[in-house]
């Protein structure tokens, strides 16, 4: 415990990398992010000067003027105008020092970007996100790829509740409002896999809405975009792969998910290349065969609310096995 | 039994005020404790996460409208009359409504743990689930089909009838029943800061009643208030909603703020310091708490014209607040300080809201808020103010006022342990929550993940919430100890300067036995300028005359509740059973013979 809390303190204090804390507001990545842990920081030490001095003066008049036997009788004082016109004054000319680059980095900030930035598509959805790709005409869910070092634009919106796009290490959250598109814009500074997750209270599986953001070189995003923009890997012939293949064009999973060529459904993710992302469930569990199988199997039980239910009547687990071993092939 | 259910006098009223919110303030408080046990560590898995919405949307609706309000609202009843030198407030069978529409409301929302089966599904299942800021369109119908926010909206329908009741009650209270010669700024301050409060209620109120009057027909009639398909925005709701909620904290904190300006005074032996000052800064800080509300929404995308002007009112709201604690430095100051109980709790309010106050500048600067909104820091920022705050402020009201409210004063020692166990308990659950937040961990979430790095800090918090629970029941036995065994109190315990100081503990049911005549703001005093009044004697001169109960009030307020059902059964006829019993109600009262 003892030694946890250095390593804690040790982490804050440096700005390292992401390491133990991988949704760190405090190890900024981004300019964005570091726009806002650098005014946090001045506004914070304001804050600690003030914290000092008033609890200071308040501890000292407290020991000084306890109650002592034979102490005569306080002066009995109604106020003093020129102490209260300082007082008044003091922090307001504090909050001047704040309010400045405060306004200087809200304009900064508001998510204003090159034309050229790479621009990316946010939806929020009970309970994961859709990323779009407008530029490069794909589309994928809860992992995100950037590129280090470009311009990055978000746009924001939402196809049911209010949800909040938030990967603290890349910058702040702005909300996803149906009928609404907002924008962030950012510039990554370091390769990493940062994770992130909805910040607005957004029904049962709120707390089951996390992504990630998989910053990485131009040359890697590039070959990530190619393979993203390919058809599925088509099944080897004989396979547990290809069983799999005719379970999912002949179960109910085509009225949800898009698979390019087999299924047209939109109203769950993307799964054209979804044996390549790292995390199901919207990051939630690993990627593995034994999660995959759990969560085809009763999804419900893994995520509250998910609005994929248990199928009916239920799929053998010859069938989910031979699903698992299709989907893992779509790389 | 019967003279208390058809009471109309103000302190019986008060008591009951007291006593029913603190069983709220408990039951808020044990929902607080499942929730702490759930983040104990991560993937806890002690409620489902259904539940646990339910917990924490039951915690903030509990803890601020049926705690936190009716414990102010306790004070406000049983000394406001005694401080202005009333008999009564203005209207008592008013009075004696609006508590008795408080107890049905709260109990309305909080049966909806428990009628489940009644809507075909479980014990534990229709608790509203929305968050007690129940933002739209996760509300509407389409995604929240069950009767857990009809519960919530008419819960909050039927306690915004209390409160608006009682706000223009205490004002016309204030400003028409105060004894000869107190002048406005003669006032004691806890009830000049009543009074701010009371027109914050009944201007703040209607805004809440207009959003949940819109929720209500997007959800029963099928109109698109907040429906975006429809060409409206949830947005809307946002706006109405932090309309009324920002007021909504200053309502909370004020009344606080008006104790600890009575208490400070008392046990430094000396007149607060800048009471003009003080009143002003009180009035400004309730006119500016309307033009702040949008930063609640920095992260909703206003453009950033919008989040500048937000951020600039907001950051300057922090100007009267700071005049008002360092008036209270000030007056204990060369004073001459008995470290009571409700010293301590006074002046752990001052040290706590400080830290509340330093982490609201931090949020008032939007691009830093865009990392700290939703999160933690925030739940962090918002406990060292209501409870660091309020309930700290409260505290120091209720061992104030405790033995002039029942003639027994609470045992110091008990009281002591009560606060320093709070104390710490308070700081070790909330403080590391900043931390929390700031390391990623958004709030509102039944689970998080080992990977977030903030499982030992959770751990922490968890045990500071059971310490508090434990410094809590200290207070419940220092209350049980003190009814059989409590020192009696005589008039004036403390040697306060205010009028309710001058009667016997607990006071006649008429009060003062003859109106004094005030002369000056610290009446009871010896100043430089003025020698102590002399208090009323033992025995009125002449016959008081008293009017009796009514159980009127009691009856008009049923029907509220019951014209509730209607909705949330989907029933025509009970609403107009429920409109039947109101009226019958509201017609006897108004035609009930004067002088019973």
């Amino acid at each position: 415990m003892r030694k946890r809390f250095w390593v804690l303190t040790a982490a804050l204090a440096g700005s390292g990398c992401g390491g133990p804390f991988p949704q760190s507001a405090l190890h900024p990545h981004s300019d964005f992010a570091r726009a806002s842990d650098v005014l946090f920081t001045d506004i914070f030490w304001w804050a600690a000067a003030v914290f000092v001095v008033v609890e200071a003066l308040l501890v000292v008049a407290l020991i000084r003027f306890r109650h002592r036997e034979g102490r005569p009788a306080p002066t009995p004082t109604h106020g003093h105008t020129l102490m209260e016109i300082a007082w008044t004054l003091a922090p307001a000319v504090i909050l001047v020092f704040v309010a400045v680059p405060t306004v200087r980095t809200i304009f900064a900030t508001a998510g204003g970007a090159p034309a050229d930035a790479v621009k990316v598509q946010v939806i929020g959805h009970q309970w994961w996100w859709e990323f779009k790709y407008p530029d490069l005409a794909l589309t994928t869910a809860n992992e995100m790829h950037v590129p280090v070092g470009k311009p990055v634009r978000v746009a924001i919106t939402s196809a049911d509740v209010i949800h909040s796009f938030w990967v603290p290490p890349l910058g702040g959250k702005r909300d996803a409002i149906p009928g609404q598109t907002n924008y962030i814009a950012f510039q990554a500074d370091s390769e990493g896999d940062y994770s992130g997750q909805c910040a607005e209270f957004c029904g049962a599986s709120h707390a089951n809405m996390r992504l990630r953001v998989v910053v990485e070189s131009d040359s890697e995003f590039g070959r990530w975009a190619t393979v993203q923009l390919a058809g599925p890997a088509a099944p080897t012939p004989r396979t547990a792969a290809e069983r799999g293949k005719a379970v999912f064009a002949r179960s109910a999973c085509i009225g949800c998910h898009t698979i390019q060529g087999v299924s047209p459904g939109v109203i769950g993710p993307n799964l054209t290349h979804v044996g390549g992302r790292t995390t199901i469930a919207s990051g939630l569990f690993p990627n593995d065969s034994a999660h995959l199988a759990r969560w085809i199997a009763d999804a419900p039980s893994l995520k509250p609310g998910a609005l994929m239910t248990r199928m009916q009547p239920p799929l053998t687990d010859a069938d989910i096995a031979a699903l698992v071993a299709y989907l893992q092939s779509l790389k | 039994m019967k003279s208390w259910l058809t009471t109309t006098d103000h302190k019986r009223i008060g008591l009951l005020y007291f006593f029913t919110a603190f069983a709220f303030f408990l039951i808020g408080g044990i929902e607080a404790l499942v929730i702490r046990a759930q983040l104990a560590q991560p993937n806890g898995h002690l409620v489902t996460a259904e539940t646990y919405n339910q917990l924490f949307t039951m915690h903030g609706t509990t803890m601020v409208f049926l705690a936190l309000m009716p414990l102010s609202a306790s004070f406000f009843n049983y000394i406001v009359p005694l401080q202005i030198g009333a008999r009564d407030v203005a209207f008592p069978r008013l009075n004696a409504f609006s508590y008795w529409v408080f107890l049905l409301g709260g109990l309305f929302l909080n049966a909806s743990w428990f009628v489940g089966p009644l809507f075909h599904a479980g014990v534990l299942n229709v608790a509203p689930d929305g968050g007690w800021f129940g933002y739209a369109n996760l509300t509407e119908r389409q995604f929240s089909p069950g009767p857990n926010i009809d519960f919530w909206l008419l819960g909050l329908q039927i306690l915004g009838i209390s409160s608006l009741a009682a706000g223009f009650n205490f004002i016309v209270t204030i400003l028409n029943l105060r004894a000869p010669g107190m002048r406005m700024m003669r006032v004691p301050a806890f009830t000049w800061m009543t009074l701010v409060t009371q027109f914050l209620v009944i201007t703040a109120f209607p805004v809440i009643t207009v959003a949940l009057a819109f929720l209500m027909f997007d959800r029963f009639f099928g109109t698109h208030f907040y429906v975006s398909q429809a060409g409206a925005t949830p947005i809307l709701w946002q706006h109405l909603f932090w309309l009324f909620g920002h007021p909504e904290v200053y309502i909370l904190i004020l009344p606080a703020m008006g104790i600890v300006s009575e208490v400070l005074p008392t046990f430094a032996r000396k007149p607060l310091f800048g009471y003009t000052v003080v009143v002003y800064s009180g009035i400004l800080i309730g006119f500016m708490g309307w033009g702040v509300w949008s930063h609640h929404m920095f992260s909703v995308g206003l453009g950033p014209i919008a989040d500048s002007v937000f951020s600039a009112t907001t950051m300057l709201i922090a100007v009267p607040t700071g005049v008002k604690i360092f008036n209270w430095i000030a007056t204990l100051w060369g004073g001459d300080i008995r470290g009571t109980t409700a010293l301590h709790f006074a002046v752990g309010f001052i040290a706590m809201f400080i830290i509340g106050g330093l982490s609201g500048v931090t949020h008032a600067s939007p691009p830093a808020d865009l990392q700290q909104t939703d999160t933690y820091y925030v739940v962090a920022h918002i406990h060292y103010v209501l409870f660091g705050g309020t309930i700290m402020g409260l505290f120091a009201g209720i061992y104030y006022w405790w033995p002039k409210m029942t003639g027994r004063l609470l045992s110091e020692a008990l009281g002591k342990w009560h606060f320093w166990l709070q104390f710490v308990g308070m700081n070790l659950a909330f403080f590391p929550m900043h931390l929390i937040g700031l390391l990623g961990m958004p709030r509102r979430i039944y689970t998080y993940s080992p990977e977030l790095g903030v499982s030992d800090l959770n751990l922490l918090s968890t045990i500071g919430a059971f310490l508090i629970a434990l410094s809590i029941l200290v207070f419940v036995v220092n209350i049980v100890r003190t009814r059989r065994r409590g020192q009696r109190a005589g008039n004036d315990p403390w040697g306060g300067a205010t009028l309710e100081w001058s009667i016997s503990s607990p006071p006649p049911v008429y009060n003062f036995s003859v109106i004094p005549t005030v002369a000056n703001r610290l009446p009871r005093w010896k100043t430089e300028h003025h020698e102590p009044m002399r208090d009323p004697p033992g025995t009125p001169p002449a016959p008081i005359h008293v009017p009796g109960g009514s159980w009127w009030p009691m009856l008009a307020a049923l029907g509220l509740p019951i014209l509730a059902l209607a909705p949330l059964t989907h029933t025509l006829w009970i609403a107009f059973v429920g409109v039947a019993v109101l009226l019958a109600g509201i017609y006897l009262w108004a035609f009930e013979p004067f002088d019973v």
